[in-house]
């Protein structure tokens, strides 16, 4: 029994679903950008209820990456390496999306925002797209050699999984958005954001759990069968909620079915990390492409130090910035005043 | 050019290019750090609008920094899997730490402060800055722990043809890594004081050209007011204070680079003695520094090198501290490296192409040669114009001179260049290793790795190819556009970051004393102090 390596595996499962719930809303807020914003006062309402925490969420994903690298590190060499340019586009996206939350705002022109917008919502849309195919990917399996290495060109990745899984995280990220925004804002975001939410639940979760369910049927077992049941129920739950207006109930429910789903399809591929579709005898599993135990126990002394101490002052930042934005909380775009321009135009004294 | 090269371009552009952001973002929230305590203990308004100003232009650097770190983190899995397939095991684990211990600080803690500025007490506002900042230091700890095993692999064992982590404590205090880390942060620091000082004597400049300060008899500034909102007298303070704060900064960083990179030279002559012995140039054996060399340093046949200038003595006093010890050359130690490390590479396909060619143990020497001349010309100049500086404002402001404004501006430029260029020369440097070996008589036997063996198998070069293009592309576009709106909050002055001073409301303080315009007591109606 490979105690450690197990607990890395079940770490790093964590990991991914820390990420996926924290940074699937703001991306969920990200593409919503377009297509449920109004105007530009609805978009900064949309963007300042994830603007003190995005960059936070985000660490969550180069944690999981770099934590892969450190107790898997030949899964996350060739999980890397395969997926080379739908990671290139999933980079590109990031940067993207990342300059345009901070620089939006930085210029007082409409088209300046716009290409922002664009930015933000399709880098969002990208970016959780490309994470949902290279987490599927991890589960189905790529074409890989003896070596860990993939075959077959720079598309052999390129599959139905891979387009399932990145559907799945889009869906999931625009429905916790929408759950998000419901919770945190107030008037008519929060209204349309609770009947959208109500109206595109069983769609937008549909890709999840057909691929919580493609994974049973591949290796399911008794445990991870019954966190996908559990896991419909909690999204029926979360529906119900919603309907009744009880936006904190739903947030957490749909939290719920993310925890179960992701427990489920983890659940069901281990010991397996990345199957290789050309040989069973080239996967990646657990014991084979794990670090050695010294290694990781001096990354479980880590994180049971720093990831309790993360959650906590991260949870204190939620609760700082508890409250709800809305219309009225916007303050005016200041148009920007140079001094030396206005120096000219001022009077002489 | 083959997968190999391209993927050493795209890490050394990507890299480079980070490097750019991120000891502009490490140095100057140290310094902006500073000034909001001296704001928080004395309350003097320029503190204030010293701490919204720079603060404004570091989060314009700083997510530039964070949107080019996670290319980073990405790149060793995509592009060098047999690196990290021999590395993972010690390598991993102070990746992973740096997010988990320090990114998390780091962005947690500065969307706090950012958006805090009402929602916080004054006290843990600051706190917050101060956190975010501390944070940025240890990534750069982490990192250089990981960059130091490369340089100088400690505390493991060979295991089955790979490290393996034996001894952690030994990776986490690597002398490498001791003396680098410092190192690092004075070169951050260092283009923090260039850059307040550029910025701030540009102010000072304006001032004067627009008739707001004059100069008395004596030569002393006699501060002026002008209408427009923001161009007072604490705004002249506000300068004032910046430019002289850039230059101590500056000098002591210096200083503080000096004295660091001297004893990591001293490691270096014995940890890689052929990276010194080509950032000399020096084919044979001896004891001068090369002050100029000329002939063509590119030819693998250093006999074509010629010193023209060259000090006696001093080299031997940058390697080990004495005037007379002979230091090898590259041609003794080339010897030493094949009888070591082999004359060819090995027959395995793992080399593709490369397998069995010969092994170029000498880096390429113009990099070496001039990276090492440049990190080091660069930043002494950047400290001598700070001692200028620092006589020239004496009385209070700068000379009218637009020419001595322009080479002030410029001159920022002087330390991202030393911090490139030492970078450069310490990773071209090490080649053709990725891993390079301890030559230490209690080091690790085959704990190194050659680069040609590093990169991963299965892309092809047209996926790395497009992606050396993408990225480059990319980072060009974010270039201009960071500068550009750099540029607009650098003219717009203080009135950028602090639009309250043009547009304030009728109950606040109108030098920007704590009042509504800075951090007060919590505040029930205020859900956005910043909003974007």
């Amino acid at each position: 029994m490979d105690l450690l390596p197990t607990i890395w595996f079940i770490a790093i499962a964590v990991l991914w679903t820390g990420y996926l719930f924290l940074e699937g809303f703001d991306l969920g807020v990200g593409m919503l950008m377009k297509g449920f914003a109004r105007n530009n006062t609805e978009r900064r309402v949309l963007l300042n209820t994830i603007g003190p925490v995005w960059d936070g969420n985000e660490v969550w994903l180069l944690t999981a990456g770099g934590a892969t690298f450190a107790a898997f590190p030949l899964w996350y060499a060739s999980l890397f390496s395969a997926l080379y340019l739908p990671l290139l586009l999933v980079l590109v996206a990031l940067i993207f999306r990342a300059v345009a939350f901070e620089y939006r705002g930085k210029v007082d022109t409409p088209q300046w925002r716009a290409r922002w917008d664009w930015a933000i919502s399709a880098g969002s849309l990208v970016a959780a797209f490309g994470v949902g195919a290279a987490l599927a990917l991890t589960t189905t399996g790529l074409p890989l050699n003896a070596n860990g290495d993939r075959v077959g060109g720079p598309f052999a990745w390129f599959s139905a999984y891979a387009v399932l899984g990145g559907l799945a995280v889009v869906g999931f990220s625009l429905l916790h958005g929408l759950a998000f925004l419901a919770l945190k804002t107030d008037g008519d975001i929060r209204r349309r954001a609770r009947e959208r939410f109500v109206r595109l639940l069983p769609v937008l979760l549909l890709p999840l759990a057909g691929w919580a369910v493609s994974l049973q049927l591949l290796s399911g077992e008794a445990w991870t069968v019954a966190a996908v049941v559990a896991a419909v129920v909690a999204a029926v739950l979360a529906w119900n909620f919603a309907r009744k207006g009880a936006e904190g109930r739903a947030f957490l429910a749909l939290g719920a079915f993310l925890l179960l789903g992701s427990a489920s399809i983890f659940g069901a591929a281990f010991p397996v990390v990345l199957p290789s579709t050309l040989d069973p005898d080239f996967s990646l599993t657990v014991s084979n492409a794990s670090s050695s135990d010294y290694t990781l126990g001096l990354m479980s002394i880590v994180a049971c130090i720093g990831l309790p101490l993360v959650l906590a002052y991260q949870a204190w930042t939620y609760w700082v910035f508890r409250r709800r934005v809305s219309h009225e909380h916007i303050p005016e775009a200041h148009s920007f005043l140079p001094a030396i321009a206005a120096k000219a135009l001022a009077p002489k004294d | 050019m083959d997968a190999l090269e391209i993927a050493r371009w795209q890490f050394g552009i990507t890299t480079v290019y980070h490097f750019m952001m991120v000891p502009l973002t490490i140095g100057l929230g140290l310094v902006v750090a500073v000034i909001q305590t001296l704001w928080y203990r004395t309350g003097k308004p320029e503190y204030l609008r010293m701490t919204k100003f720079w603060g404004k232009l570091f989060l314009i650097n700083f997510i530039m920094g964070v949107a080019t770190g996670i290319v980073q983190e990405f790149q060793f899995g995509m592009a060098w899997s047999e690196y990290s397939r021999f590395v993972g095991d010690v390598f991993g684990a102070p990746l992973a730490m740096e997010a988990l211990l320090a990114f998390f600080v780091e962005s947690t803690f500065l969307g706090l402060w950012i958006f805090g500025w009402k929602q916080l007490k004054p006290g843990v506002h600051l706190a917050c800055l101060w956190i975010a900042v501390i944070g940025s230091v240890f990534s750069a700890y982490f990192i250089i722990v990981a960059n130091s095993w490369m340089q100088h692999p400690v505390g493991v064992e060979m295991i089955n043809g790979r490290p393996v982590m034996t001894d952690a404590w030994a990776v986490f205090t690597n002398n490498t890594a001791l003396v680098a880390v410092p190192h690092t942060i004075f070169g951050a620091l260092a283009v923090a004081g260039s850059f307040l000082l550029g910025i701030a004597w540009y102010h000072l400049w304006r001032r004067r050209h627009d008739g707001v300060d004059t100069v008395g008899a004596d030569g002393r500034v006699i501060p002026g007011e002008s209408a427009v909102p923001g161009r007072d007298r604490a705004d002249h303070a506000v300068w004032i204070r910046s430019v002289r704060i850039g230059a101590v900064v500056a000098m002591i960083s210096f200083a503080g680079t000096a004295v660091t990179g001297d004893l990591q030279g001293k490691l270096m002559f014995e940890q890689q003695p052929m990276k010194m012995a080509a950032a000399e140039a020096a084919c044979h054996d001896g004891t001068g520094f090369s002050v100029l060399s000329v002939g063509n340093l590119g030819s693998k046949n250093c006999d074509d090198i010629v010193a023209v200038i060259e000090v006696p003595g001093i080299l031997s006093f940058l390697a080990k501290g004495d005037f007379s010890t002979e230091v090898k050359g590259v041609n003794s130690l080339l010897d030493r490296y094949k009888a070591d490390y082999g004359t060819n590479l090995p027959d395995n396909p793992i080399y593709g192409e490369r397998a069995g060619q010969e092994i170029q143990y000498v880096p390429v020497m113009e990099v070496t040669y001039w990276g090492f001349r440049m990190m080091i010309g660069f930043g002494g100049l950047a400290a001598f114009a700070a001692l200028v500086a620092l006589w020239a404002t004496r009385k209070g402001t700068v000379p009218a001179s637009r020419g001595i404004m322009r080479l002030a501006v410029f001159g920022i430029l002087a330390p991202f260049g030393a911090n490139a260029a030492g970078w450069i020369f310490t990773e071209m440097g090490r080649q053709p290793f990725v891993v390079a070996p301890n030559p230490d008589p209690s080091g690790i036997d085959q704990v190194f790795m050659f680069t040609a063996a590093a990169v991963s198998p299965g892309v092809s070069a047209g996926e790395l190819l497009t992606s050396l293009i993408v990225l480059t592309a990319v980072y060009a576009v974010l270039l201009v556009v960071e500068v550009k709106l750099l540029v607009k909050y650098i003219r717009g002055g203080v009135v950028s970051a602090m639009p309250e001073l043009v547009h304030a409301p009728a109950d606040q303080n109108e030098d920007g004393t704590p009042g509504d315009g800075g951090p007060g007591k919590p505040e029930a109606g205020d859900v956005l102090a910043f909003a974007y």
